[in-house]
């Protein structure tokens, strides 16, 4: 599958029958995106895209522009987008407001959770659900409903009933704080998540909690980029693709066997983007 | 010396009139109030611990007086209603600075037990009434209690006798109301004999949008192994200038827990004083100011550990929105004899707009070389990336600033020792930062 068009196109085919083809609406793509922090730039031309049910594996070094990537997808205003363009089901994502894409269905992984004392889990979660009922046009859920669906999704990445009284992160292991992302996930149900290094800090039976709890909710709906510096993840996320991402650009896209090859030869020898068929 | 001219005049004038409707006890003090006033007259901007409140300029309208002690045209509880639900306390009034005197007995209250106006507590308990009024309080130092102490014509006052537990929480609603600008000189007078026990809510309100002044002098006295809870509310509003002074004497192993919270309000100064004589008296001082557009609260404290063995806790926190200016200026002094004193004190605010002021001045002042102390204070914006958290979650971003305001103010909520009450006030700040608060909803003001 070619993953660098020169003509850039909103839609793909896909072959229903032998003789129906439908547009599909890529679910991201990203075009030329470049970003500075604080005048420096990071990423130098991202073109990516991102379609329903698949799931995205991006690897490379520190400081390679992974984070970035994924603070520019959910709007970190303290990232500023210089060129490019990113299409979220052929809509302009780059002018939503970070909490509008939230709604839309977008949903990061946060790499270091943040504490937020005395704000507490239920509260959070509660105003959070609440405004993406909003959105749908639905009524707030109600107090009951409510404590039903934490109790369920809370089960899911097995964290305890002591959850919900507690502030957002504060006091958390490195390992709750991740598990409390993917429960987050549960509660959002989004679209397309983005788990930035949620594998970072964890032991392996936490690992294997929150790789279970991404793949329960793994539909062909849905779709899911991984950014992750390791392997180790991706033994438990089958990725369908695998981009490393190297000073601001992807240098390389090709399919699973590409993790282990790197993992076992390491990043050096790909460090210029690939050449151009 | 300028604002002071028309009191001195006031008191030379009226005297006679004011001690007319007075009890005798508060009249005993007057004529050295109305001495100490003469000499320190109010505090100038000069006095550093005045620097950030004009109290000349507070004082110089001329501000009507009830001297005559003029009936309401109206009852209280007929316009009032400010239950606090699954609390229900035991209710009472002041407007402006009279005690309103229930039609019926309280049917709630333990034997003995007094609560009600200085007049009829000091026809019922003279030499009680003699022997704590104006004792915490002194006029020679401060001229606002000075000024206070001169022209207070009532108290409201509660006794609570040895050994007596009063279950049911206090509430005292002071309701300022009137056609004219208006000066009120309100006391509370609480007696707290050993090992008894009660709670008590104050709430600050304004009837009428009508600039107000109003003094204010606490003296509370608690006996040995005694318990008392000192919750207090303003929700007044801009025009509505306020002086507060509360004085607290403990004796050993007894707790009080003093919460002054500030909604709304134009200016206000609240002095606090703690006097810790007795060994393993424990003190907790805390409080909260939401302060926006041109409001002020200037907070003063001054906690003494005169004895070994004592524990205080003070933590004040302000929320700055708009041009609004906070104080805090603290002190814990811990005398040469206050060995294994613990004594922590923590200022923090929140500055949501570049044009809010705070002012900080923690200060331990400690004698004693086996003690554990502690003060600071933090002065910030809100954290920006808890606010980015929030909004990632698809909550708005007024939203997620009021969450993070409201989550600021958290711990000072969570000192209070009521659940209902510590829900309703959370559910009130809540309230405040959305900009919806006018009065608690509850109570149906005209």
């Amino acid at each position: 599958m070619p993953l660098r068009h020169k003509n850039y196109s909103v839609f793909r085919w896909k072959a229903v029958s032998d003789n129906i083809k439908i547009y599909i609406i890529n679910m991201l793509e990203i075009k030329n995106l470049h970003a500075n922090i604080e005048g420096k730039e990071i990423l130098k031309g991202i073109d990516l895209k991102v379609n329903a049910g698949e799931i995205h594996a991006i690897m490379g070094p520190n400081g390679s522009g992974k984070s970035t990537l994924s603070s520019v997808l959910v709007g970190n205003p303290a990232f500023e987008v210089t060129e490019g363009e990113v299409l979220y089901n052929g809509k302009n994502l780059l002018e939503l407001e970070p909490e509008d894409r939230s709604r839309a269905g977008i949903f990061l992984s946060f790499q270091y959770p943040v504490e937020i004392p005395g704000v507490s889990m239920v509260n959070f979660m509660r105003a959070a659900v609440n405004e993406h009922r909003k959105y749908k046009g639905l009524e707030p859920v109600s107090a009951t409903d409510f404590l039903k669906l934490m109790r369920e999704k809370r089960a899911i990445v097995e964290l305890d009933n002591k959850l919900a009284g507690r502030s957002v992160n504060e006091g958390f292991s490195g390992g709750e704080k991740k598990r409390n992302e993917i429960f987050q996930m549960a509660m959002l149900e989004p679209k397309l998540s983005i788990l930035d290094e949620t594998d970072s800090g964890l032991d392996i039976d936490a690992l294997r909690i929150v790789a279970k709890g991404v793949n329960e909710m793994r539909s062909s709906e849905n779709a899911t980029i991984v950014i992750t510096h390791y392997q180790r993840l991706l033994e438990y996320i089958k990725p369908d693709f695998v981009h490393v991402l190297y000073n601001g650009r992807i240098v390389k896209s090709a399919g699973p066997e590409l993790a282990l090859e790197l993992e076992k030869k390491g990043y050096d020898w790909i460090k210029e983007p690939e050449t151009k068929a | 010396m300028g604002a002071e001219k028309q009191y001195i005049d006031l008191f030379a004038q009226q005297e006679n009139l004011i001690t007319k409707h007075s009890p005798e006890v508060m009249n005993k003090l007057r004529a050295q109030a109305f001495e100490d006033f003469k000499r320190i007259g109010f505090p100038s901007s000069n006095d550093e611990n005045y620097r950030y409140t004009d109290v000349q300029k507070a004082f110089s309208s001329d501000y009507g007086l009830n001297l005559n002690r003029l009936d309401m045209s109206f009852k209280p509880e007929d316009v009032f209603h400010c239950d606090l639900p699954n609390l229900g306390t035991s209710l009472y009034f002041m407007v402006n600075d009279s005690y309103v005197e229930k039609t019926h007995k309280d049917k709630n209250l333990p034997d003995g037990t007094f609560v009600g106006g200085f007049r009829k507590f000091a026809e019922m308990h003279p030499d009680v009434a003699a022997r704590y009024y104006g004792k915490a309080a002194s006029t020679a130092h401060d001229g606002i209690i000075a000024i206070n102490s001169m022209l207070a014509q009532d108290a409201f006052v509660i006794y609570v006798p040895k050994g007596v537990v009063v279950e049911k929480p206090m509430q005292l609603i002071n309701i300022l109301r009137s056609k004219v600008e208006m000066m009120a000189n309100r006391r509370m007078l609480i007696i707290m004999e050993a090992h008894s026990e009660a709670r008590l809510l104050v709430c600050d309100h304004c009837l009428d949008y009508k600039k107000f002044l109003a003094t204010q002098v606490v003296e509370i006295f608690v006996g040995e192994g005694a318990f008392l809870d000192f919750y207090e509310l303003e929700e007044t509003n801009d025009l509505t200038t306020r002086f507060s002074s509360l004085h607290v004497k403990q004796e050993a192993n007894s707790n009080v827990l003093v919460n002054g919270i500030t909604l709304m309000n134009g200016l206000s100064r609240n002095n606090y004083y703690f006097e810790l004589n007795g060994e393993y008296a424990e003190a907790t001082l805390c409080g909260m100011g939401v302060m926006d557009k041109e409001k002020k609260v200037d907070v003063y404290s001054h906690i003494t550990h005169a004895v070994p063995n004592c524990h205080s806790t003070e933590l004040f926190k302000n929320v700055l929105n708009d041009h609004s200016v906070g104080s805090f200026a603290a002190r814990i002094l811990v005398k040469l004899d206050a060995q294994k004193t613990r004594a922590y004190q923590s200022n923090r605010n929140l500055l949501l707009t570049r044009d809010a002021r705070m002012y900080s001045k923690p200060q331990l002042e400690i004698y004693a070389d086996d003690v554990k102390c502690s003060h600071g204070m933090t002065t910030g914006q809100l954290d920006e990336n808890a606010l980015f958290y929030l909004r990632s979650r698809g909550i708005p971003e007024a939203e997620a600033r009021m969450m993070l305001s409201v989550a600021f103010t958290a711990d000072v909520l969570d000192h209070i020792r009521l659940e209902p009450l510590r829900e309703r006030l959370t559910a009130l700040v809540e309230k405040r930062f959305r900009g919806e608060l006018a009065t608690c909803s509850g109570c149906s003001c005209f």
